[in-house]
């Protein structure tokens, strides 16, 4: 029996990790998979918290988190193939046409 | 720590470890396809996990949605893209050791404010078989009808999108 405060604060490690590599990298595509990472950490917390209470919810939830992660990565990878082929670059920091 | 190794113990922290240095290595991989290896790495040591803590039916899902699906369609986008090994100019590396900080101060805040909460929940007396994948059906289609149903209209909306933003310009 793994106590639940572990699964928390390994999930608590890779969501500060997911900041990180959202902070740090400077490939696009990189940045998006960073964002994957976030929500994974998310689920875990989900489950671990389901498992101690009995209660599937947690589940449930984890199951809808993936299905609009899909979703979001359909669309996201549909934003970054216009941004290749628009500006010739997936590094973020030649993609600055808001900067003044 | 003072607790014996047990059994489940022991693979919690071999499959932690696994998903931990999965992550570094996304980190630290220059090219993006390393990347998304090292992000399956994570996601099969999380599907593991949930294995450990009697989810089996979200372990499925988390193997074939996360790590088939979703990681394909980023390697295929790489490939697309014929992606190359990132750049970093001056500025970014030294945003890097701010950012390390604020990091880890964020990682430790969070593991301490819910870890604290975490002893306050008991655990259940657990029955020994595994009915979760039962119950899990039961609470979508029955609690949960109508936001799965929307869900499904959330996925045709973002396959139209895809479609659209993605197509070549009629010139």
């Amino acid at each position: 029996m793994v106590p639940t405060n572990y699964y928390v604060i390994l999930s608590a490690i890779l969501f500060g990790l997911g900041v990180f590599a959202f902070i740090f990298k400077r490939n696009i595509i990189t940045i998006f998979m960073s964002i994957e990472l976030m929500l994974n950490a998310v689920n875990l917390a989900f489950v671990a918290f389901s498992q101690p209470l009995g209660k599937v919810d947690g589940q449930v939830f984890v199951l809808f988190v993936i299905v609009v992660a899909a979703a979001e990565a359909a669309v996201g990878l549909g934003i970054i193939i216009l941004i290749a082929r628009n500006r010739q670059t997936l590094n973020v920091e030649r993609v600055d046409l808001l900067k003044l | 720590m003072g607790r014996e190794m047990t059994a489940p113990l022991v693979v919690f922290f071999v499959l932690a470890a696994l998903a931990v240095i999965g992550a570094v290595s996304l980190i630290l991989q220059k090219h993006p396809i390393h990347s998304a290896l090292s992000l399956i790495v994570v996601m099969v040591a999380l599907a593991g996990l949930y294995l450990l803590l009697g989810a089996e039916f979200v372990a499925a899902v988390q193997i074939i949605v996360y790590g088939g699906a979703i990681m394909v369609l980023f390697v295929f986008v790489i490939m697309l893209l014929n992606a190359g090994v990132e750049e970093h100019t001056n500025l970014s590396k030294m945003a890097g050791a701010p950012g390390l900080l604020l990091v880890v101060a964020l990682a430790g805040f969070v593991a301490a404010t819910i870890a604290k909460s975490a002893e306050s929940v008991h655990a259940a007396p657990q029955t020994g078989e595994l009915a979760s994948t039962l119950e899990i059906s039961n609470m979508i289609f029955k609690d949960f009808v109508y936001p799965f149903e929307l869900t499904s209209f959330l996925i045709l909306v973002a396959v139209l999108g895809a479609t659209v933003l993605a197509q070549r310009e009629k010139s």
